[in-house]
């Protein structure tokens, strides 16, 4: 026979709080978060006593002020009048532009390196080999800039497309012109255009492209509609209707009917006296800055789309050929989905480090959100305080967004285990 | 490694070797070599319809290798292999038409680990065989009762214990309602206990009928259900015979020193 009886009640010494892992943890918690706050607290107040001895107060008024200075590169309006906000804005644009253009290239290049690389063929593997050690072992600042040298050094000047028997001559058919102080290709017009939308006074939407992204929008949304019957179809019969003309059909029809209503016709770069005229023009910075960030964040990306397929096992390809899939089927149903989960996470901090990386747009001169708040109005405010919280905060938040997404996504493919 | 390392005509005993005169598989004086080393030397080899043949040997000998080469997973450099009348070519469509007669179960199971048990059931026959999935999934979980775990349908390989996921394994290649089965060592990879519920299922399945050629270690499964023992040693068939005459009365030097060596504890 036993009795049971509570354990005999130990009483809390000091001690414990150290030594007893039940507490252990949360002392040491408390413990640093007293020292964070008081550090926190400590350079807050010195920030606050030197600004107030220098006779500076902390505020974003200057925002407000008109920046007088000019950008050359840019998305929307702007002239030397606007203000501060509107010069950071034009350059958190230019940030975003470059980093989208970057990550898309960076992912095309990159998967494309990275299959090629485990490719049979010796001579493919090994460039794809030389290429991925060249770019990932030279800093990317300096990729920048030779990718600006080259471009201005090897390229023709504008006059050189002057004359009869001219130097130089425009590419694709004459649409683009590509000269030593930029790329010219032809920009979309619109003779029957629906005018600009005004949101306030400070910007101006055109809704043309509201209309043809909406249209757009809804011509996917049926497209997806169909994929979604095919689906419903193969459970049902087995058979797969084939679909891909009518959704090609769905998506780019309506769009492309509407670009007709509208008017739709491309304004060709020309040269006009000596420089080229008419056309969008790309700046060599942005060229240059897209290029170098593409090509080099590719070869990171490279490596990790070979080791995603390398992680998933011969065994699951062997298992799918001994039950008759052929090899796009086993690369699309079994091994692509497998190595998604390997590959997403690090794909996330390489898109990271591009968007990051933009910041070395002030070498080329490139106007990003760097070279406008947290340089020129910088300089010419003396809010360094300020311009570099914004930027910081810009920043963190673009990067917050990146990786808010893409881990989205990978919690959607991943594996499930026990 | 010399080419007469031991120089044994094959044995055979010609009465164990028909279940039924249709036959199934017909391997013809086949080689592969991986590089300079010659894997599989002047392979002949005749299976009938309905007959279980059991693949013995020492590791390096070839055995796996040699079913593998049945559904082209590996590709022989010479001689002939004509499975259910399909000769085997590099032509695509004679593949196809030979892995969806041909099922394979392996020693690491390769499951698909990001698709459900049920999922990893209907893959082939959806995409492959084009069956609808009501159909598809009807077939799947008759299979995966034969295979005793219609319970684990919803779950996820990983979830499963070894003997569950070969068994799912099985089931597998059972969905696509294959003529002959091919093993590559099946409970290799299992703890004891798991080895049982693996062999049980192959068992009832050779009881109903099904080719199988399996290459395995298990000599009482041999015994119990083989009506031919395989033994290969440096890529060559050594000696085949029923399993009585095998085990009891092994004719070359080089059978009967594999055979202590296995059975001798």
């Amino acid at each position: 026979m036993t009795t049971f009886t509570d354990p005999p009640a130990e009483s809390f010494k000091l001690s414990m709080l150290v030594y007893d892992t039940r507490y252990r943890s949360i002392t040491f918690q408390i413990l640093a978060l007293v020292a964070v706050l008081l550090l926190f607290g400590w350079l807050t107040m010195n920030t606050a006593q030197n600004l107030n001895d220098l006779g500076k107060e902390p505020s974003f008024g200057f925002l407000g002020e008109s920046a007088g200075y000019d950008i050359n590169q840019r998305l929307i309006d702007y002239s030397s009048q606007s203000t501060h906000l509107r010069a950071a804005f034009v350059g958190l644009l230019n940030t975003l532009l470059v980093a989208a253009m970057g990550c898309a290239t960076a992912t095309v290049i990159g998967v494309i390196v990275g299959v090629l690389r485990l490719s049979g063929n010796w001579l493919v593997a090994r460039l794809m080999t030389v290429y991925v050690e060249i770019f990932r072992n030279v800093p990317v600042l300096m990729w920048i800039v030779l990718c600006m040298a080259i471009l201005i050094e090897a390229m023709p000047a504008p006059s050189a497309f002057r004359g009869d028997n001219p130097d130089a001559t425009m590419k694709l058919f004459d649409t683009i012109a590509i000269t030593n102080r930029g790329v010219y290709i032809p920009e979309p017009l619109f003779s029957r255009s629906l005018g600009n939308l005004h949101i306030g006074t400070a910007f101006d939407i055109s809704i043309n492209l509201l209309a043809i992204l909406f249209v757009l929008g809804v011509s996917l949304w049926i497209a997806r509609d169909i994929t979604r019957r095919a689906n419903a179809k193969q459970e049902a019969t087995g058979l797969r209707p084939r679909t891909w003309h009518t959704r090609l059909a769905v998506i780019v029809l309506p769009t492309a009917i509407l670009l007709a209503f509208l008017g739709f016709h491309l304004g060709y770069p020309e040269l006009k006296g000596f420089n080229f005229a008419g056309g969008t023009y790309m700046r060599n910075s942005l060229i240059a800055l897209w290029l170098a960030l593409s090509l080099y964040t590719a070869a990171f990306i490279a490596e990790i789309v070979r080791a995603g397929i390398l992680a998933i096992s011969t065994g699951q390809t062997e298992a799918a050929a001994a039950l008759g899939l052929r090899g796009n089927r086993i690369m699309s149903l079994v091994v692509l989905p497998q190595a998604m989960r390997v590959i997403i996470p690090p794909l996330i901090s390489q898109y990271l480090n591009l968007t990051k990386n933009s910041s070395l747009a002030i070498a080329v001169g490139y106007m990003d959100i760097t070279g406008t708040l947290m340089g020129i109005t910088l300089n010419q405010t003396g809010r360094e305080l300020e311009t570099v919280l914004l930027g910081m905060l810009v920043y963190l938040t673009i990067s917050l967004i990146i990786s808010g997404v893409m881990n989205w996504y990978n919690n959607r493919v991943k594996l499930v285990e026990r | 490694m010399s080419d007469t390392a031991f120089d044994t005509t094959p044995v055979i005993a010609p009465s164990a070797l028909k279940v039924s005169d249709e036959v199934a598989i017909e391997i013809s004086n086949m080689n592969k070599w991986y590089g300079s080393f010659h894997v599989l030397r002047d392979i002949d080899l005749t299976v009938h319809r309905g007959e279980r043949i059991v693949i013995a040997g020492p590791s390096g000998s070839g055995k796996s290798t040699m079913i593998r080469c049945i559904n082209r997973l590996e590709e022989h450099q010479s001689g002939k292999i004509i499975v259910d009348g399909t000769e085997l070519t590099s032509d695509l469509k004679n593949i196809d038409k030979i892995r969806s007669e041909v099922g394979m179960c392996f020693q690491h199971f390769n499951l698909f680990p990001h698709l459900t048990i049920l999922e990893n059931c209907t893959l082939a026959p959806i995409w492959v065989r084009k069956t609808p999935k009501k159909e598809a999934v009807e077939t799947a979980m008759h299979f995966l009762e034969k295979v005793k775990i219609p319970d684990q349908a919803n779950k996820y390989p990983g979830q499963l214990s070894g003997g569950q996921q070969q068994r799912v394994a099985i089931a597998r290649s059972l969905c696509m309602k294959p003529r002959i089965m091919l093993f590559d060592e099946p409970t290799s990879a299992l703890d004891p206990e798991m080895i049982k519920e693996v062999l049980d299922t192959m068992i009832e399945l050779a009881q109903e009928g099904m080719t199988m050629i399996c290459v395995t270690h298990e000599m009482g499964f041999a015994r119990q259900v083989a009506n031919r023992v395989i033994f290969m040693d440096q890529g060559q068939i050594v000696e085949q015979n029923e399993p009585e005459e095998f085990f009891n009365n092994p004719r070359s030097e080089r059978t009967k020193l594999f055979l202590s060596q296995i059975l001798g504890h």
